[in-house]
């Protein structure tokens, strides 16, 4: 018997089980092959636009994603450096050996935490709540609640050309029942697909003919602990190459034998829209000449390199003869071939806020059986799902983050309130206020949540708090500070390419200016203060007035989002609201007015139909 | 929302027939209680039935019922016009009957609220209704026309997919940014880009504010010293002229004095209360206040005497009035020349009496405003003060970015007003929605309490 279950060793998995564990339930994290956990099977890289936030916050909150990345790096960088540092952020190349490796001692030492390897085929639910799991030699293991993070593996197929085999990643053995009992428990389950590309051996290809890309020459961690287990120096470069015209050629010529153009009649997936194949990219954008593939490194202990925008379900013949026509890969041999893979999902518009389903009570999902594509978006659902399952069981409020306050929130507000067609991944896009769900800031958006759960301890929470503290004082004190335009000082401004001082001026004053950078003022401070502290003290003061114009807006929808709508509303009653909206709301159950208004089909004269009826006649009703 | 409301859809007491509107749940059933004739219950929708109005055995009048069902309708609630032989004793019985058979008298303008609370029409519509129902010349119902027709809609709509274009590349750019072969959306190209969308924004503004001189009219003070004739002039317009004459209910705290009509453009001539008594501003009540009433005209006729010299209060106002639209005009030109006319720049010479001037006049008043061109207009322009103030709001937006990109800001920054301008644009056709639209929704169609 134990507390919480988790079923499935991936991203989410890892941190629904730890964040559990943690908290002190007694937790088992059931998975396929041991081996396996927190495997990374598609790209070998972590974070990027949007997701590299994430994993801040995912470390803000107290989940492990972020330490265990820093200390598996190959390379890391920070992406749109020349843009403001509401769109920066990290992405690092992680060793496909080192990061599992570290995981899995991480949750070998983390005490409540037991980890067996079996299948799950079914359920044990009684009276619509969660009793256990069952696995498929029958044995039964009971627990209070279930967290499903099961990947790809419901009915999983490999697609290559003609061939469709009943197969997880690397061949793994998949869950071929778990899905259809999910279906009789009252479940939609929904069809996805994705693919990945060709790994090739890394001394068969000719790195002449391709363009470099390093890593930052400087140190990052994704970790607010900001321990640096790299070398920045000795970092692995990926390298650019482009496809040719041939590469062209030969996929229009064997279109028909891909998998998903023809080659399979039965395809039912929905693949992504943000991670095209290699195939879609060629038909859906004719027009372009060229498309861009980077060769990227998986590991320092073997010689697999991945070839990033390269992935397709197309046979291995014509794998071989549209890998050979990219510069540098005449002579490349194909240590393993694309493929794309087909699974299924659950539709995530029947989950809560909280991750626990509408239809089982104590049943949360996490990660690509939600719907979502990336490691990122999995790791963060299983840690939410993780702090609300316990939560759930010490019977207190679940922890749901908001839109303005999370790409988490974001995450998980898209799932459950719009649903997904195709694998969803994350975009900075999707965020509205994404001046204020910042690189920087994640700490100080999402920290007092992390101790509040109990997933940041004393140590880590009291390093915060100082940071907060100093970066208050180093703001107070840079309005003290007035620099003269005495000849010393001009000097030196000049020295940092900066013009003359006519009049006296705060350095507070001076670093509005967006040619000034805080960090060549130091001289002038009364102690010395990290680059963090500094960063964000610039941050706040130099885009004061458009922080400030992005928290009114988010003001605003924080005021509709606590405009709540009562669980027991019955939309039948709401007479003249128009039909799709009518059952568009029976499916969601939005929670709020605010989350009503996201709901694609509801429109602004539903809303009013609704507020006119809670006001003035749901109350009544209840009277 | 779930009653059902009954109004009479005609002016009162005037044209051949009256038309009474019902529209709600019961209307079909309710009007079937005082009809005599077919089962209005089982006759097809949208067509017309002949027969009585009876009240218990008793007829009281012939008519014509339209029955038309949900939800092709224009609330998309069923709905039911009666056709009345007009006159008010009548028409007032009918809609009686209405009430006491279980209808609601609706408020003022309650049926457009329904149709787009139920989805039929969006804001700008809703209000272009209202507008042709309020609508007083031949020119202002065009202009309420088309707006019906989301012609305006149009308008903004192309206007949004210009900005969210833009949009659209910057996130690429941010999204993607390994991806080299993407063009690079840099704050010069959106300068360059919105330039245009500036220009197009206040090309739709100027001539939004031509339409809203449609709709509204032209607000026009008649000022000068005692005795200088201005009521001559006042009432020789109005008598000539066919004055509208209407109550033009409380939109400004103006009392109208009555409407002239140009060229299809309506002249609201403005009388404040206690002036008309002493028919003398600039005395009663003095200079300043006199200037308040000039501020907030569209046009001020200024008059002057002939017969007398300036004196050193009037060429005070004459220097106010000259940034704005003014026509200074010489009356009494029948009698001794005192003025001297060459301290005046431009003024059109009267006499009330001898009936001259008064052509020019109002050709002076055509060149002011431009009204041989408004006539040209196809008037697809916003006219609701909301809408303009809307795309202003746009248009502050839109300096934001530029000011931003003058400041160096990177593009994420700049690309915050740019969002914010697409949202406001939004606003105006009702594709955002925002509190402040529902407050604003609350406000103006009172529901709850």
């Amino acid at each position: 018997m134990y507390e919480i279950i988790v079923v499935g060793g991936g991203h989410a998995g890892c941190e629904a089980s730890l964040a559990c564990a943690r908290k002190g339930h007694k937790t088992l994290l059931v998975t396929g092959n041991i081996k396996n956990i927190a495997d990374m099977p598609c790209n070998p890289s972590i974070g990027g636009s949007a997701k590299g936030i994430v994993v801040r916050e995912i470390d803000a909150l107290g989940g492990e994603m972020g330490r265990n990345a820093d200390k598996s790096l190959l390379q890391i960088k920070m992406l749109n450096s020349a843009k403001g540092p509401a769109v920066r952020a990290l992405r690092a190349q992680a060793d496909k050996i080192t990061y599992p490796k570290n995981m899995i001692e991480t949750l070998n030492n983390t005490p409540n935490l037991e980890i067996k390897e079996a299948i799950v085929e079914d359920l044990i639910v009684e009276d619509n709540k969660i009793k256990g799991i069952r696995l498929e030699e029958g044995t039964e293991i009971y627990s209070d609640a279930v967290i499903l993070t099961t990947g790809t593996y419901l009915k999983a197929d490999i697609l290559i050309g003609d061939t469709r085999t009943r197969q997880g990643p690397h061949g793994e053995k998949p869950s071929n029942h778990l899905s259809d009992k999910l279906k009789e428990y009252g479940f939609d389950i929904i069809r996805l697909k994705t693919g990945t590309p060709q790994r090739i051996e890394k001394s068969s290809i000719d790195y002449s003919k391709t363009k470099v890309e390093y890593g930052d020459d400087r140190y990052w961690t994704f970790s607010f602990d900001n321990e640096i287990y790299y070398d920045k120096d000795k970092q692995i470069p990926c390298h650019l190459i482009y496809t040719q015209p041939e590469t062209h050629k030969i996929i229009k010529e064997n279109l028909n034998k891909s998998s998903m153009y023809g080659g399979l009649s039965d395809i039912k997936g929905v693949g992504p829209r943000y991670c095209p194949s290699i195939e879609d990219k060629v038909v859906r954008f004719a027009d372009k000449e060229r498309h861009q593939l980077f060769l990227e490194p998986e590991s320092i202990y073997y010689d697999d390199i991945y070839i990033q925008g390269f992935s397709t379900s197309m046979p291995k013949d014509v794998q071989d003869k549209m890998v050979h026509s990219l510069p540098g890969l005449d002579n490349a041999i194909i240590n393993k071939y694309a493929y794309a893979i087909e699974y299924d999902a659950i539709d995530c518009k029947q989950l809560k806020q909280s991750l626990e389903t509408k239809v089982i009570e104590n049943l949360y999902t996490a990660g690509q059986i939600n719907g979502t594509s990336g490691y990122e978006e999995a790791a963060c659902q299983g840690l939410i799902a993780g702090i609300n399952a316990s939560l759930k069981l010490e019977g207190k409020e679940p922890l749901v983050l908001k839109r303005n306050e999370a790409y988490i929130g974001v995450l998980i507000d898209d799932l459950v309130t719009k649903g997904v067609i195709d694998p969803y991944r994350l975009l900075t896009s999707r965020a509205e206020y994404r001046l204020l769900l910042r690189h920087d800031n994640a700490d100080i958006r999402l920290r007092d949540y992390g101790y509040q759960v109990g997933l940041v301890d004393e140590e880590r929470y009291n390093k915060f708090l100082n940071k907060k503290k100093e970066i208050e004082e180093l703001t107070e004190s840079l309005k003290n500070i007035k620099l003269t335009p005495k000849k010393e000082t001009n000097e030196y401004l000049e020295s940092i390419g900066l013009p003359d001082l006519k009049d006296g001026s705060s350095l507070f004053n001076l670093v509005k200016r967006p040619e000034v950078k805080l960090e060549k003022l130091t001289k002038f401070f009364e102690k010395e203060y990290s680059n963090e502290i500094i960063e964000q003290v610039e941050i706040n003061i130099k885009y004061e007035g458009y922080i400030k114009k992005a928290l009114e807006e988010a003001n605003k929808m924080v005021d509709l989002d606590n405009k709540k709508i009562p669980e027991d509303i019955d939309y039948d009653k709401i007479h003249n609201l128009a039909s799709e909206a009518k059952q568009k709301l029976n499916q969601i159950r939005p929670t709020s007015i605010g989350q009503a208004l996201r709901i694609s089909g509801v429109n602004p004269a539903d809303i009013s139909l609704i507020m006119v009826y809670i006001k003035k006649e749901y109350f009544y009703e209840q009277r | 929302m779930n009653d059902t409301i009954a109004a009479i859809s005609t002016t009162m007491g005037v044209g051949a027939i009256s038309i009474i509107r019902v529209s709600g749940n019961e209307a079909i059933n309710i009007v079937n209680k005082i009809f005599k004739g077919k089962d209005l219950t089982t006759v097809d929708s949208h067509t017309i039935t002949y027969g009585h109005i009876v009240d218990n055995n008793s007829i009281i009048d012939e008519v014509l019922v339209s029955i038309m069902q949900s939800p092709r309708t224009f609330t998309r609630e069923d709905v039911v016009e009666i056709n009345t032989h007009g006159g008010i004793a009548i028409t007032n019985k009918v809609l009686e009957l209405l009430l006491l058979n279980g209808c609601r008298l609706a408020e003022p303008g309650e049926f457009t609220k329904r149709a787009f609370l139920n989805g039929r029409i969006d804001l700008i519509e809703a209000e272009g209704v209202m507008d042709l129902i309020n609508s007083k010349t031949e020119k202002s119902r065009k202009l309420a026309i088309n707006q019906v027709n989301g012609e305006v809609s149009k308008l903004i709509k192309d206007l949004r997919q210009k900005v969210i274009e833009i949009l659209a590349n910057i996130e690429v750019n941010i999204d993607y940014p390994e991806y080299e072969d993407i063009e690079e959306m840099t704050n010069s190209m959106i300068l360059s880009n919105i330039t245009d969308i500036e220009n197009e924004i206040k090309n739709i503004l100027k001539h939004s504010e031509d339409s809203k001189l449609i709709k509204d009219g032209i607000k026009t003070i008649i000022i000068g010293s005692p005795n200088v004739g201005k009521s001559s002039i006042l009432n020789r317009l109005l008598n000539e002229e066919k004055a509208i004459v209407t109550d033009i209910a409380g939109t400004t705290r103006d009392i109208v004095e009555g409407n002239i009509v140009i060229d299809g453009i309506v002249l609201n001539m403005i009388d404040t209360a206690g002036i008309r008594q002493t028919d003398d501003i600039v005395e009663s009540i003095g200079v300043k206040k006199s200037l308040d009433l000039i501020n907030e005209a569209d046009l001020i006729l200024y008059v002057l005497n002939n017969n007398e010299e300036l004196t050193n209060e009037e060429k005070e106002i004459l220097n106010k009035i000259k940034d704005k639209n003014n026509i200074v005009i010489v009356n009494k030109i029948d009698l001794e020349n005192k003025l001297n006319l060459s301290e005046l720049s431009e003024y059109i010479k009267m006499s009330v009496k001898n009936d001259i001037g008064i052509n020019e006049l109002k050709n002076k008043i055509k060149e002011i405003f431009n009204l041989e061109q408004i006539e040209q207009n196809d008037y697809t322009y916003l006219s609701s003060a909301r809408s303009i103030s809307l795309l202003k709001k746009s248009l502050d937006s839109l300096d934001a970015v530029k000011i931003g990109i003058e400041n160096n800001m990177p593009v994420d920054m700049v690309e915050i007003d740019l969002k914010q301008m697409w949202s406001t644009l939004g606003e105006i056709i009702g594709e955002t929605y925002t509190d402040e639209l529902i407050d604003q929704l609350f406000s103006q169609f009172c529901l709850g309490k």
